[in-house]
């Protein structure tokens, strides 16, 4: 049987998939006359039963987070999509809002409704002008059709929904430096408690939900919990976006079950380029510790990766084969989480340069090996000390790197430089390998 | 050059998209440069005045994102991802490719006005490595000759159209407009999906 079970991408093959008409003649916004005839707790209870968990990294339980919201309190809600897709490897969310905006937007008409908000925002990374549009499209043509704007579909629910372009910024991926972006201020993440089911954007209840967890929304109204559940793994339900960059002879976006891995996906991604083998990959994203071809048959569901020693993270699998230095490549990573740190906490701000300071020198063949001893010790001192994720994301590439690639970094030092030629590891490359 | 009163009236309708007036201040940055090309000491004492804020803060937001500029850039704004994955593919090739074929280096601009260039993190799109971005449009599956070609066309007034985007890249002032809320009418243009995107449907329908 396919490993593969398109639902998102399903209609992604049409060329007009992204306009209003190719989405209702493909079944569109008929989940949303379902839920509004429902009770809204009745739409709460079906996320929660299906099992959908939040596919921007973090994995909570989307229907949980939305039964958090307190009812009856006089409050607004607000409802807000995390579209600020920055994560290194992440390309799932910009691709799916290229083919199909509207399965967001539908999505969204249904959680506002669920948690009772009068007012939703998208807030998109402002670096992806043409997504921007075809979103800014769907969403005036979902207030044309009558299902956004007041008394929709004629059931007395009233939803604005407001389009936000971000200013390239990753970490306003962090759901409170989102909301504080949104908000008019510099993007920087905010102590919790308070999480943002009780105070929010405005210090009102809110629900910050990624794109994909969204969009899986409209599927699961229409087909049923049962249906999505009947997808995936005991704790990991559904189906999900694997995107496979890098390395691979043909990479790309693929839907399957949770739980699918590596081993099947590379094959349906055409093998590890001709001539190479795969040497390291991330699960998730680069802030999710790198695997190596020992991993291959591991689960890609949020235990089976959790009990690997990482995180499912976005399923970004960024595969590197044997020409990459992985020395290189936690560098530049290690430089982007020193670019990005907002420079609120003092250990990631300040810590993520000493790492870069460190690791350019290890790659220069400069150092010793006790700067490993250095680095792992820093990364102890920058994770989990910091209000936000990034600074935990920054130490997981050099701390997985070292306990696999231990002997490459020695290696650079023997070897005064850098073993590899870069050429050898680009699309363009027409041979090469270790210098 | 001060502000007209059609500037005024959209950037009402961009403040009335929002329950708080201080939430416009993204989108009415965009708009300024969508004016000017970029953020002027002008346009950051307008939008304080227009949300009843300091100048200071509003200068505080400004320069907290990468994509607001304090100064001039190309009519055409060149993005090479240099983020490790793009990197590896070839994203430092063409970095240093173009920065030697223009004679300039991050965030500089050529002498005629014309190109601009940036080292950028991770754009979404690593399934289409090595990427560049040109006034935040898709160019995908770049080598150092074809970002080159790219640049060149931009020089000559007539640039090569993205990859996934519309029919032809806007200046970097229509851009700005777009990321601001203006809807330019060209959603449906380009196509709907790149190769990579279809890659699962695409194996499904040969039976995998």
């Amino acid at each position: 049987m396919s490993k593969i079970t398109p639902v998102l991408s399903a209609a992604w093959d049409q060329a007009d998939s992204f306009t209003i008409e190719a989405y209702k003649r493909n079944g569109g916004y008929q989940a949303l006359a379902k839920a509004l005839d429902m009770k809204a707790d009745d739409v709460i209870n079906i996320v929660k039963e299906s099992g959908l968990r939040g596919r921007g990294g973090a994995g909570f339980p989307t229907g949980t987070k939305w039964s958090f919201i307190p009812q009856g309190d006089n409050k607004e809600h607000y409802f807000v999509v995390n579209a600020d897709e920055s994560e290194p490897g992440t390309c799932k969310d910009m691709p799916l809002l290229l083919a199909n905006p509207h399965s967001l937007v539908e999505g969204i008409i249904i959680g506002s409704y669920a948690i009772r908000a009068n007012h939703a925002f998208i807030y998109l990374r402002g670096e992806v002008t043409h997504v921007y549009r075809r979103v800014l499209q769907a969403v005036e043509d979902a207030y044309k059709a009558g299902y956004l704007g007041k008394n929709i579909l004629g059931k007395g629910f009233d939803l604005e929904l407001t389009l936000h372009a971000g200013a390239g910024a990753y970490i306003c991926g962090e759901e409170t430096a989102l909301l504080d972006s949104l908000e008019g201020f510099r993007g920087q993440p905010r102590l919790r408690p308070p999480f943002p089911a009780i105070a929010g954007l405005y210090a009102r209840p809110t629900v910050v939900n990624n794109v994909e967890s969204v969009a899986s929304v409209p599927s699961i109204i229409a087909n049923g919990a049962q249906w999505f559940a009947s997808m995936g793994t005991e704790k990991s339900k559904g189906y999900t976006l694997y995107s496979l960059s890098g390395h691979v002879n043909k990479p790309g976006q693929v839907e399957a079950p949770l739980g699918i891995t590596l081993r099947e996906l590379l094959e349906l991604a055409g093998g590890i380029r001709n001539g190479h083998r795969l040497k390291f990959w991330t699960p998730g994203g680069s802030s999710t510790p790198m695997f190596t071809d020992a991993h291959l048959d591991i689960p890609l569901d949020y235990e089976g990766v959790g009990a690997a020693g990482s995180m499912l993270g976005t399923k970004a699998l960024q595969i590197f084969d044997e020409t990459t230095c992985v020395v290189r490549a936690t560098l530049r990573w290690t430089e982007f989480y020193k670019h990005e740190s907002c420079g609120k906490c003092t250990p990631c701000r300040e810590g993520t340069w000493w790492l870069v300071q460190i690791l350019k020198d290890l790659e220069h063949g400069k150092g010793t090996p006790a700067d490993l001893d250095k680095l792992l010790d820093l990364c102890e001192n920058i994770a989990g000390r910091s209000f936000c994720a990034l600074a935990d994301g920054a130490a997981s590439p050099i701390i997985s790197s070292i306990k696999y690639f231990r002997d490459e970094y020695i290696h650079h030092l023997e070897n005064k430089g850098c073993p590899f030629d870069p050429v050898a590891s680009t699309l363009f490359a027409t041979a090469g390998g270790v210098k | 050059m001060p502000f007209t009163q059609e500037d005024n009236s959209l950037m009402d309708s961009i403040i009335a998209r929002y329950p708080r007036s201080r939430s416009a201040i993204m989108p009415l940055l965009h708009l300024a440069q969508a004016r000017d090309g970029y953020v002027t000491n002008d346009s950051i004492n307008t939008i304080a005045a227009k949300l009843n804020l300091e100048a200071a803060e509003v200068t505080a937001v400004s320069t907290f994102y990468t994509q607001y500029k304090s100064a001039p850039v190309g009519e055409y704004h060149v993005g090479v991802c240099i983020n490790t994955l793009c990197a590896v593919m070839g994203g430092d090739a063409i970095y240093e490719a173009v920065a030697e074929h223009l004679g300039i280096g991050n965030n500089e601009t050529t002498a005629d006005g014309k190109v601009s260039l940036e080292r950028i993190e991770c754009n979404a799109a690593c399934d289409y490595a090595p990427v560049v971005m040109a006034n935040w449009e898709f160019y995908d599956n770049q080598t150092p000759q074809s970002a080159k070609d790219l640049v060149d066309s931009m020089r000559s007034g007539n640039p090569i159209p993205p990859t996934r985007g519309p029919k032809k890249l806007p200046t970097w002032k229509e851009n700005s407009a777009v990321l601001a809320g203006i809807n330019d009418g060209r959603a449906g243009e380009g196509v709907n999906a790149g190769p990579a995107t279809l890659l699962g449907i695409n194996a499904k329908k040969e039976g995998k």
